[in-house]
């Protein structure tokens, strides 16, 4: 399937692949037979390898050279982010496997919860080794090119960027690094520099996708990747469901995954963007993803993370045309030792332009879930709208719930509203449903369930229904 | 420590006029002071020094304009001679006081003494220095007692190094004052500095109001690094307002603590109209069952100034209760910012934390900024904070305009009616009366 000879990739056996934090142990020498790791450790090196490795031209080598030195000068944001990002050791993690180079796990090590959770969920047999990191490649060739024959008819473009590069660069190299630039954030310069993988994805004018757009299909046919770089453009008028992830914990052997997603909706164009994120809890999630909005046009990102260790991101949407929409949809599952740090941000760059935020996050055990959000409105403009809502429920005595937006207008020409709650579920509705019957966890789950319910009916049918069992699961064990 | 010799400076100096020799000769002036006093100056004295100025990545400094914040160019105010201080010590807010004091530059100035029958009682309303001698337990206990917990811990140390002298007020177990008690501090010159202090104790049940007025005699540029302490002993009732009408010319930063005991409540109203860059920083902490503390703000920001308020509603208790609201009215160039933050603590089972920031926006060039913030660490809590930005509504407007009335009347009106909902929390009829005819004053447009 690809053009490089990837495929005969030797593997490499990890002694500690469960766990992935140490990432550097293993039998790591310079030989010929690596040709496409480029090991652990961050420098220069590493950059001109994956450049090199991906026979890149010139100019984006220098791109991941600049980002580099980016990534380098800035500082860890902890004036403002959780200090557990200092616990990253930037030196220990592999920037670059290519694709092939993957874990090779049996399936006895994988541990028993995670094959519980998979039992619960229904995932077939095949699925489940796959999204355990025991293979690699789950067959999903099939449903993959189906879906790309199926859309290629409309004239869509969908492949992997690093294809995209080099078959599209005329379109690739106009919009990238353009909503988010390198310099944007510390792990926006780092994936700049080593991004391998994600999806690239155009649609020409008028045209509306037949089919959701699922990146699950397309990243099960490589390795997952770790630095993914997605690059969507909407021409005008035409419209797009992308869907990224999916509800199944996914057991990563990389502790750090940061990807940019960028999205460019041109004139009266609509974009929507799925995401459900469940890394194993040994992560940490750090993403970027913003879209820019043309006149007239739409974006909106539907958000749902439930696993990782400390995820931080925030989906945004600059609206840089009249009459422009964005939308910001999230829900967080925040369970034991874990942080999810999430939010929105939304800058209003034309006149009439609106932004809805609704967050919905859930704290359980000893779990933390943050809201951070933005919402800018410049000077001279007229008739902006921004409404956001923010609900947060604490399930057990120590959970913890923060939030913090900051909402800066200009100009008396808008309406800008921000509402946040925090409740827990309330006693008399488990009550009632125990007398009805069910057990004190089947009550609240029910409740759980019940409260993101309304975002949940916004994800497609499979998502919601597998949300649903999920928020049951992680609902066990935290009453009584 | 910053104590070495510093030559003269060619560029802005971080300390300002507030070097050691500046602290040496106003501890002179303390001679009569006690020793722990003089050594706490000493102490605040290096802390001030070895902090940083805010930075632009402080993030509780976010939006504000730290340039702004620099003490370059001012030094402690000399004060006038006493006759000069005589004749200026009209307030405009008229209300029955029960007493009032004036501090001139920071001097005590003059005191409407409080009724026999208070002071029988064993109300004290008096100057620091003279609760320095009578009440110096009273002092070491509650005197900035607090925790700097919103940014400013360098310059609630400059105000403890100099503070010259302040109001303090002690209303024993079981008294109720009905009558405001009023301070009046009054800042002149320009390149003068002033460190206003007022403090509270209200013993277990008692009651008081106070009211704080600031004010400049002229339109100069001066620093006020002023602080406030409020500390209601078990079910006690306090009510704090003060009215900010320092110059255009000011650098304000006000600094306020309040302590809120079981069962106690504690209602504090800030009216901010002075300064050309005011801070106001507010922390409340509910540290016993039953404590509630309404914290009250209404803000007029014109002209190019900035507004700068920072709040902390630290709920340490079970079954406490917090009600903020602050709202910012924007005209011209101004800039407001708001950043609250509630934190439940774990354990502090049943909170009932509400906080609101609402600006109404009445420029196409004024900027308001809006960041409130929550930490919750425990479930069984009722939280809620909303932030508005908007015009005023239309309709309103056109109501208004179809009565014949000429939209700056209306927007005043309308300014008026939006504060209103702020002064009403105000049990005194009296001293909203009084406060509404201050707003109006300085809000004619």
């Amino acid at each position: 399937m690809s053009k490089l000879a990837e495929t005969d990739m030797i593997t490499e056996a990890m002694d500690n692949p469960v766990s992935g934090i140490d990432q550097s142990s293993g039998n790591f020498r310079y030989d010929m037979k690596y040709d496409f790791d480029a090991g652990t450790g961050l420098n220069e090196r590493t950059v001109d390898y994956i450049s090199s490795v991906k026979k890149e031209a010139p100019w984006l080598l220098e791109f991941r050279q600049n980002a580099l030195k980016t990534f380098e000068s800035k500082p860890l944001p902890t004036h403002w982010a959780t200090r557990d990002l200092e616990s990253i050791n930037f030196d220990k993690i592999r920037y670059y496997l290519s694709q092939g180079t993957k874990p090779k796990r049996t399936w006895a090590e994988v541990p028993d919860d995670i094959k519980a959770t998979f039992e619960r969920l229904g995932i077939p047999e095949q699925e489940r080794k796959f999204l355990a990191g025991v293979e690699a490649q789950f067959d999903s060739e099939a449903a993959y090119s189906n879906i790309k024959e199926a859309v290629a008819k409309q004239g869509v473009i969908f492949m992997n960027s690093t294809e995209a590069l080099r078959e599209h660069p005329e379109i690739f190299r106009k919009f990238f690094g353009k909503v988010i630039p390198t310099g944007d954030n510390k792990f926006s310069a780092l994936n700049s520099a080593v991004f391998s993988g994600g999806s690239f994805i155009y649609v020409p004018p008028g045209v509306k996708v037949s089919h959701p757009l699922q990146a699950y299909f397309r990243i099960n046919a490589e390795s997952f990747g770790q630095f993914e770089r997605t690059l969507i453009i909407a021409d005008e008028g035409a419209e797009l469901t992308y869907m990224e992830g999916c509800t199944a914990p996914k057991f990563s052997t990389a502790t750090l995954h940061s990807a940019v997603v960028e999205l460019v909706a041109l004139k009266g164009a609509k974009i929507q963007y799925i995401t459900v994120q469940n890394w194993s809890s040994n992560v940490f999630n750090l993403v970027t993803k913003r879209g820019l909005a043309h006149e007239d046009s739409e974006i909106k990102w539907i958000d749902c993370n439930i696993g990782s260790r400390l995820t931080m991101k925030y989906p945004g949407v600059v609206l840089k045309g009249r009459k422009s929409r964005g939308e910001v949809i999230s829900i967080a599952l925040a369970n034991d030792g874990q942080h999810q740090d999430t939010g929105a941000k939304m800058v209003h760059a034309a006149d009439e332009t609106t932004s809805t935020v609704v967050s919905k996050s859930i704290s359980v055990g000893q779990g933390r879930a943050t809201y951070r959000g933005v919402v800018h409105i410049p000077r001279h403009l007229r008739g902006c709208k921004n409404n956001t809502e923010c609900d947060a429920l604490l399930i057990n005595t120590n959970s913890r719930t923060d939030t913090y937006p900051a909402i800066t207008v200009r100009g008396d020409r808008h309406a800008v509203q921000h509402e946040a709650s925090v409740s827990k579920v309330s006693a008399e509705q488990i009550f009632y449903m125990q007398q009805r019957g069910l057990t004190e966890g089947q009550a609240m789950s029910l409740s759980v369930n019940g409260f993101v319910n309304e975002l949940a009916r916004q994800f497609p049918m499979e998502y919601s229904v597998e949300l649903k069992r999920l928020i049951d699961l992680e609902m066990e064990g935290s009453v009584g | 420590m910053a104590q070495v010799e510093r030559p003269l400076p060619a560029v802005a100096d971080p300390l300002g006029g507030f070097t050691q020799d500046a602290l040496e000769t106003h501890l002179k002036s303390l001679a009569k002071a006690p020793a722990f006093w003089l050594e706490r100056k000493r102490a605040a004295y290096e802390r001030f020094a070895a902090l940083p100025l805010p930075g632009r990545k402080d993030e509780s400094w976010r939006f504000s304009n730290v340039s702004g914040v620099s003490l370059d160019g001012f030094a402690p105010a000399q004060g006038e001679a006493a006759s000069a201080r005589k004749r200026r010590t009209r307030t405009e807010i008229e209300v029955a006081a029960a007493a009032t004091l004036v501090f001139i530059d920071g001097r005590p100035a003059a005191l409407g003494p409080l009724s026999a029958e208070l002071a029988g009682k064993g109300v004290v309303v008096s100057t620091l220095s003279e609760a320095l001698a009578r009440h110096p337990e009273l002092l070491r206990e509650h005197f900035m007692a607090q925790p700097q917990k919103l940014g400013s811990a360098k310059f609630a140390a400059l105000h403890e190094a100099f503070v010259q002298d302040g109001a303090f007020i002690h209303v024993p177990r079981g008294v109720e004052i009905e009558a405001p008690i009023v301070v009046i501090h009054s800042a002149s010159g320009s390149g003068g500095a002033v460190f206003p202090h007022t403090l509270v104790v209200a013993d277990d049940n008692s009651r008081v109001t106070v009211v704080d007025h600031f004010v400049s005699s002229d339109e100069s540029r001066q620093l006020a690094c002023g602080a406030n302490d409020l500390y209601a002993g078990h079910g006690a009732k306090v009510c704090y307002a003060a009215a900010q009408c320092w110059s255009k010319q000011a650098l304000s930063l006000q600094f306020n603590s309040t302590v809120v005991r079981r069962d106690a409540r504690v209602q504090s109203l800030n009216v901010h109209v002075g300064g050309r860059q005011a801070r106001h920083e507010s922390l409340s902490q509910l540290q016993a069952p039953g404590g509630f503390s309404e914290m009250l703000a209404v803000t007029v920001a014109g002209g190019a100034r900035e507004f700068d308020q920072r709040t902390l509603q630290i709920h340490q208790a079970p079954n406490t209760k917090s009600d903020l609201l602050y709202k910012n009215a924007l005209l011209d160039k101004a800039r407001t910012i708001f950043s609250g933050l509630i934190i439940v603590d774990p354990d502090a089972q049943k909170t009932d934390a509400y906080q609101r920031n609402s600006n109404l926006m009445l420029s196409d060039d004024a900027e308001s900024n809006s960041l409130p913030g929550l930490e919750i660490q425990a479930n069984d809590v009722r939280c809620t904070h909303g932030a508005t930005s908007s015009r005023i509504d239309p309709e309103q407007e056109f109501y208004l305009k179809s009565r014949g009335i000429p939209p700056k009347a209306a927007d005043e009106l309308l300014i008026f009616g939006f504060f209103e909902e702020v002064l009403n929390r105000l049990e005194s009829e009296d001293l909203h009366a009084a406060l509404r005819t201050l707003i109006r004053s300085r809000v004619r447009m």
